[in-house]
């Protein structure tokens, strides 16, 4: 048991370290940019490298680089100053995973090196008004005509779509048959005549996710994944990527945040650090960071060992996102009066922990809510069985919902 | 990066669970509590001869020199039978406390026994509820008494803490406990399989282990090591009490279906899998810094004790609840995790104690 890098894995880091430092752009170079051209410019300049998406294939645009290379890049990239490449996550993390499993040859060439290089951006359009943690209850219609297949309904949710170029997408094409089976997944150009797209207004003020509408969008049959009613099995290989790309990063080093502020802070005029009520809080939570951090190690030396991480991993989400905001929340009460000064947008360290009191909520439900998480948990790691479902067996368009009937 | 047992160390556990499986079922758990003898004696033995009471002592004095690792898997295994015995006593503080701080003549005369299980040591601290004055005194005559001390009555040999007039106002002293100036008071406990006894020393024949003046440096160094192994059994324990609860919730129907299919049964047998997850996380880092001496130790060993307490009580006195009214019978099995969970937690003490001194911790690395 240790926590060195193997001869190989050390190599590896210090090529990662030396290229990076040598090529993050400068001041200079990004200079007037706005942050998305200071992210495409980054992220061009590493694909053309090898250094980004280094997992994939190198046909597709990476390096065939392995699990482990990819967290050690990833520890080298988060010591460099650098544009953020955010945008650019959905489409990689969860739509290249889907195209890798279920695209033909002719699209893989064709689309996943414009996902690598930034110069394509895509959003992911599954979550409906109807059709959230229930997602394959989704009602957004898909109906053939000619080559073509016609969609009409709306998405909500979709962080990204003012800004994509391509959207994955989940619809039904069959409500005659039980709701799994009627689904069927595509790709769809987001410039098409018909799509509509409106930002939502949070309750931070901020506008991440937006509203996607879907008015006579014709989309050609080519762009299909999976077969037509095998849109649930395609939506799966998705879901698990999301889940994994959304799992534990949050919140690391939050409780020492927490110490740090209470050290500036009195309470019965006393460091609020050395009173014991905070330093029980500051353990417990420091606790199960360290616990995740841990677990996330664990994880790394089974990928190091070439095997797939165990289903351990799953509770990063689960264990980060409302304890990121119970601390925060935390946090605020020991400022006291001041701890409700908020600016909307500012993230820096002075108003971080408003910043997450007023994001969390979100954290905790998008890409599986706490509940499902805890579902998930219970049934793949554990053997336990699923809820009887009343919409099992029968037709979607028989099921009951919100609004009556579907 | 290398977070992970070796495969010798898991061929280790394999033997280990194979081992407690065919001698430590919970029917051996269920006879020590029941029966009037203090510990499974036999089964002692058997521990003794696989070599487990020897797993760090060097060879030189009879013993495996294997590491700390092994001994965390040994912990853990024992803490997942939840096994009666006077291991946690023995093996994680009196043989250490000769490890750390024993002379040649106190390790060459002792360790050897402690070895091979031929005798059985234990710790004394505690003298009034909770933590307070020491007043148990002399260096080799000493008198006082000791409160509910774990595996006392069974013990050979024992670890005192007295109180000093020099340095840092305690020091250790090591008893012999076969002698007419030691009484032992056995006490019914939480936790029966587990036997304690308060011990009288009316100028019991003893002497220093380690220097006159330094006892609350030791001990604070000799809890931070065994709150590592603590941890194993701890953590062993709450997925005995997972797993308990789990085959249960699966053979039981209520309104028509296994209750283990209803959200409250699962969502609560998930927190339970994330409590022990995190927890034995941590343990492993604090393996890590019990095996290289790292100076993260403290820090190392506060987190993993601090997970481990919460999650064993959690799954616990969750399991119990999962059983319904049967889990709180004196027939079924989840009483020995709830019992054995609280032993734990109080004998190094519990969790207020552990979250101050990771705080303490986290405060020192900082300013370092």
């Amino acid at each position: 048991m240790d926590f060195s890098d193997s001869a190989e894995e050390a190599k590896f880091r210090a090529e990662a370290a030396e290229w990076l430092q040598a090529n993050a752009p400068t001041d200079d170079e990004i200079k007037g940019l706005d942050e998305m051209a200071q992210a495409k410019l980054w992220q061009k300049r590493k694909v053309d490298a090898g250094w980004a998406c280094i997992r994939w294939p190198k046909e597709y645009g990476g390096r065939g680089a392995t699990a482990i290379e990819q967290v050690i890049l990833n520890d080298e990239q988060s010591k460099v100053k650098s544009p953020s490449t955010q945008f650019f996550s959905i489409g990689q993390g969860m739509a290249a995973p889907t195209l890798m499993t279920w695209a033909t040859e002719e699209q893989k060439r064709r689309y996943l090196p414009k996902l690598a290089s930034g110069e394509e951006i895509w959003c992911q359009l599954f979550s409906e008004p109807a059709g959230g943690s229930d997602l394959a209850a989704l009602r957004t219609r898909a109906v053939k005509d000619g080559d073509d297949w016609v969609i009409n309904g709306q998405k909500i949710w979709t962080s990204g779509a003012h800004y994509s170029d391509w959207g994955i997408l989940v619809v039904r094409t069959d409500p005659d048959v039980p709701k799994h089976q009627g689904l069927t997944y595509f790709f769809v150009n987001m410039h098409s005549p018909g799509v509509e797209i409106k930002p939502i207004k949070q309750l931070s003020s901020a506008s991440n996710f937006n509203e996607v509408y879907f008015t006579d969008v014709r989309i050609p049959d080519e762009q299909r994944l999976g077969a037509v009613g095998q849109g649930w099995q395609v939506a799966l290989t998705t879901l698990m990527n999301e889940r994994a790309s959304i799992g534990g990063t949050r919140s690391a080093g939050q409780a020492q945040s927490l110490l740090k502020l209470a050290a500036t802070l009195e309470i019965d005029g006393e460091p609020a650090s050395k009173n014991k009520a905070v330093r029980s809080r500051v353990a417990d939570w420091y606790a199960k960071e360290a616990g995740l951090r841990f677990t996330g190690y664990r994880s790394m030396t089974a990928m190091s060992r070439g095997e797939v991480p165990g289903p351990e991993n799953s509770i990063g989400k689960l264990v980060a996102a409302p304890m990121a905001q119970d601390l925060a929340s935390f946090a605020l009460e020991l400022q006291a009066q001041a701890g409700v000064i908020y600016t909307p947008l500012d993230e820096s360290f002075d108003n971080m922990f408003q910043h997450n009191y007023m994001n969390i909520p979100g954290g905790r439900i998008a890409g599986g809510t706490d509940e499902i998480m805890a579902n998930i948990i219970a049934e793949r790691v554990l053997g336990l069985p699923q809820e009887p479902r009343v919409d099992k067996g029968i037709p979607f368009s028989d099921v009951p919902t919100s609004g009556g009937k579907s | 990066m290398n977070f992970e047992f070796s495969e010798e160390q898991n061929l280790l556990r394999e033997q280990a669970r194979g081992f407690l499986a065919d001698n430590c079922s919970m029917k051996v758990v269920r006879q020590a509590l029941e029966s009037d003898s203090p510990f499974d004696a036999d089964l002692w033995r058997k521990v003794a001869e696989m070599g487990w009471t020897a797993t760090v002592i060097p060879e030189e004095f009879d013993g495996l020199g294997l590491s700390y690792l092994e001994l965390s898997v040994i912990a853990d295994e024992l803490g997942r039978a939840v096994a009666p015995l006077p291991f946690s006593s023995s093996v994680y503080l009196a043989t250490e406390a000769l490890l750390a701080y024993g002379s040649p003549e106190q390790k060459q005369n002792l360790l050897p026994r402690l070895a091979s299980g031929e005798i059985i040591g234990t710790f004394a601290m505690a003298e009034v509820k909770g933590e307070g004055a020491i007043n148990t005194t002399g260096t080799d005559k000493i008198s006082g008494t000791k409160l509910a001390v774990p595996d006392a009555d069974i013990a050979n040999i024992c670890v005192v803490v007295v109180k000093s007039d020099q340095g840092d106002g305690a020091s250790l002293c090591l008893v012999d406990l076969d002698q007419a100036e030691v009484s032992k008071e056995v006490v019914y406990t939480l936790d029966p399989s587990r036997s304690h006894a308060n011990l009288t020393f009316n100028s019991a024949s003893a002497e220093l282990l380690g220097k006159e003046g330094e006892g609350n440096a030791a001990v604070e160094n000799l809890f931070n090591r065994a709150a590592v192994l603590f941890a194993w059994e701890q953590t062993g324990g709450a997925d005995t009490a997972l797993e308990m609860a789990k085959e249960y919730a699966l053979g039981r129907y209520a309104f028509g279906r296994p209750i283990a299919s209803y959200q409250a049964i699962k969502h609560k047998l998930a927190h339970m899998y994330v409590n022990n997850t995190l927890a034995r996380s941590n343990c492993y880092y604090g393996a890590w810094a019990l095996n290289t001496n790292a100076p993260e130790l403290p820090l190392a060993a506060a987190t993993a004790r601090v997970s481990a307490i919460q999650a064993y009580y959690y799954a616990g006195k969750e399991n119990i609840q999962t059983h319904g009214g049967m889990g709180f019978t004196w027939e079924f099995d989840c009483q020995f995790m709830y019992r054995r969970s609280q032993l734990l937690a109080a004998t190094l003490g519990g969790e207020a104690k552990w979250q101050e001194k990771l705080v303490t911790a986290l405060e020192t690395q900082a300013a370092a």
